[in-house]
């Protein structure tokens, strides 16, 4: 029992981190229907750049935010030279072309930066907290707090402001989002922006557990993508339950099978998913016209 | 209020309008009709700036707005209706109205939407739905609605009447009249002649990316070579 819980903690300190991914694909997706593989990167990116300048001497809170700030910078920059020019192309274009940014990133981070490991300390400390019969690190809370806090950030901006409408109706149809005054390249910055600046803050609030070095982005992409699948691409709601389910098949695959079969259980979402329900849990975009 | 002279317009190299000249004056109801592929829908999206123009001017209100960016036109005054609805499928039918008045955040966006219940009460009822869900008839009202949300001093429409019952286009020209009271000035593009010369001040005839008549409505649906070719009698 007491092992059980002990792994539901870890399960949602990791999917916590997945939802913080899946969560800035959703931005992206809401506003142009593609999925960015580089988002993986921006998470690397915020860990990476935090860790450089905190080593540098800036204080943490300070070194986080210029991380989260580069980052973005760094987002708008992918949508202007590589996103934009090639507007009208397929979206499976598109996202290759995503792909290749990602490669890209990782490429220059591991000559800007180094390829050893890092870490960050704990932002309070490294007692662990007793919870029942098990721990959970302060770490943890701020991971699960965080992604809490960018959900409702988020639920709040799609549902409840015209700005995030805006976003919305540039990806159903960027014609008619012209046609009422939406400036729809503007609004694509935007959505980089934030998907940007998300993923850099899941990469500080998660570098002092998981460790952060130059290719972690992969690995996370495919996991924030598999969450977002298995929620419901686009939907907020989807990305924080998916990632939060994901990580709890993880830990729960790991603790009671073998922790060899861990790294499986994403790909077998993305099928399972894909066969099942290709919707996801919460998918949207059912109605279209006819 | 809208005034083009000598307009040119191409897809790739194919140029499909011809030195276009044609001018809608404040407060009137103009048509412009056309067979399938004559060159209408390529005008309007020349005067909503979602066409690159080749040649020639567009002139809003005495301003010359040939090169400016699409999403700054409505704010003028200008809003469009286009060919195919081209609604926010996924968004409700609120929402859609809500966006229709983007470039506002007054308390009468508000005042408006009643105001747009008013005129189509279909809306009203299905406020709540993915618009995607709706009718053609219903889609084309909101597409109307969504684009009087923009509070246009000039409003644009593309064949507001495509594919609808017949007692559905007598309702929206009949808005569309109605909106002549209003002070809206109209421009109409139309395949249905004979229902928007109806209702028309005055009317041009575009052929193969060509202005070839012109003249007051009633003129017009008097004149044998338009009856011949797009009355059918
Ligand atoms: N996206 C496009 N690319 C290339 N050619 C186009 C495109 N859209 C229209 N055309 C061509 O331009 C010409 C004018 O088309 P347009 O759609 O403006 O006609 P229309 O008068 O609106 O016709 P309809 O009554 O069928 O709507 C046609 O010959 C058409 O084939
Ligand atoms: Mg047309």
């Amino acid at each position: 029992m007491d092992s059980l819980l002990q792994f539901l903690f870890s399960g949602l300190t990791v999917g916590a981190v997945y939802a913080l991914v899946a969560l800035g694909f959703t931005i992206i997706y809401n506003a142009s229907d593609v999925v960015n593989f580089a988002q993986g990167e921006f998470v690397m990116l915020g860990g990476m750049i935090t860790v450089f300048a905190h080593e540098a001497g800036i204080p943490l809170p300070l070194a986080a935010l210029l991380a989260v700030v580069l980052t973005a910078a760094i987002g708008v920059a992918l949508n202007k030279l590589a996103i934009e020019p090639a507007r009208g192309a397929p979206v499976v274009s598109i996202i290759i072309i995503t792909i290749g940014a990602s490669i890209f990133i990782r490429g220059a981070s591991q000559l800007i930066f180094d390829k050893q490991l890092h870490r960050l300390p704990s932002f309070s400390g490294d007692a662990p907290i007793r919870i029942g019969g098990a721990t959970i690190l302060p770490q943890s809370l701020w991971v699960i707090g965080g992604a809490l806090i960018v959900f409702v950030a988020l639920w709040l901006f799609f549902t409840r402001t015209l700005t995030g409408k805006a976003v919305l109706a540039t990806a159903n149809n960027r014609l008619a989002a012209q046609l009422v005054g939406i400036n729809t390249r503007a609004i694509m910055t935007l959505s980089f922006a934030l998907s940007a600046a998300i993923g850099a803050l899941a990469g500080v609030l998660a570098t002092p557990i998981t460790l952060v070095s130059y290719d972690v982005g992969v690995a996370l992409a495919l996991k924030g993508f598999a969450a977002a699948m298995l929620g419901g691409m686009g939907n907020p709601k989807g990305a924080l339950v998916g990632g939060l389910l994901l990580g709890l098949f993880e830990a729960l695959t790991a603790g009671y099978l073998s922790s060899q079969y861990k790294e499986a259980v994403a790909f077998i979402v993305i099928l399972a998913v894909l066969f099942a329900m290709p919707q996801g849990l919460f998918g949207a975009k059912s109605t279209e016209r006819v | 209020m809208l005034q083009v002279s000598g307009l040119r317009s191409a897809y790739g190299r194919i140029e499909v309008l011809h030195d276009i000249d044609l001018t809608v004056g404040a407060g009137e109801i103009v048509t412009l009709v056309g067979a399938n592929g004559a060159g209408k829908t390529t005008l309007l999206k020349c005067l909503s700036g979602t066409q690159p123009v080749t040649g020639g001017t567009v002139q809003f209100e005495g301003a010359d707005i040939t090169g400016l960016a699409a999403h700054k036109r409505p704010g003028l005054g200008l809003a469009q209706s286009p060919e195919g609805r081209q609604i926010f499928t996924s968004l409700s039918v609120a929402e859609n109205l809500r966006l229709g008045a983007y470039n506002f955040k007054d308390a009468r966006v508000a005042s408006d939407i009643d105001e747009a219940y008013a005129m189509f009460p279909i809306l009203k009822e299905k406020r709540n739905l993915p618009a995607g869900g709706l009718s053609g008839g219903q889609q084309q009202m909101l597409a109307m609605a969504r684009a009087l949300m923009a509070r246009p001093k000039c409003l644009l429409l593309d064949e507001p009447s495509m594919g609808l019952a017949p007692i559905i286009v007598q309702q929206i020209f009949d808005v569309i009249v109605s909106l002549k009271a209003r002070g809206v000035t109209v421009f109409l593009v139309e395949q249905n002649a004979y229902g928007a010369l109806r209702i028309a001040d005055r009317g041009y005839v575009m052929e193969t990316g060509r202005i070839t008549i012109e003249g007051r409505a009633a003129e017009l649906l008097a004149d044998p070579r338009i009856r011949e070719a797009y009355l059918g009698v």
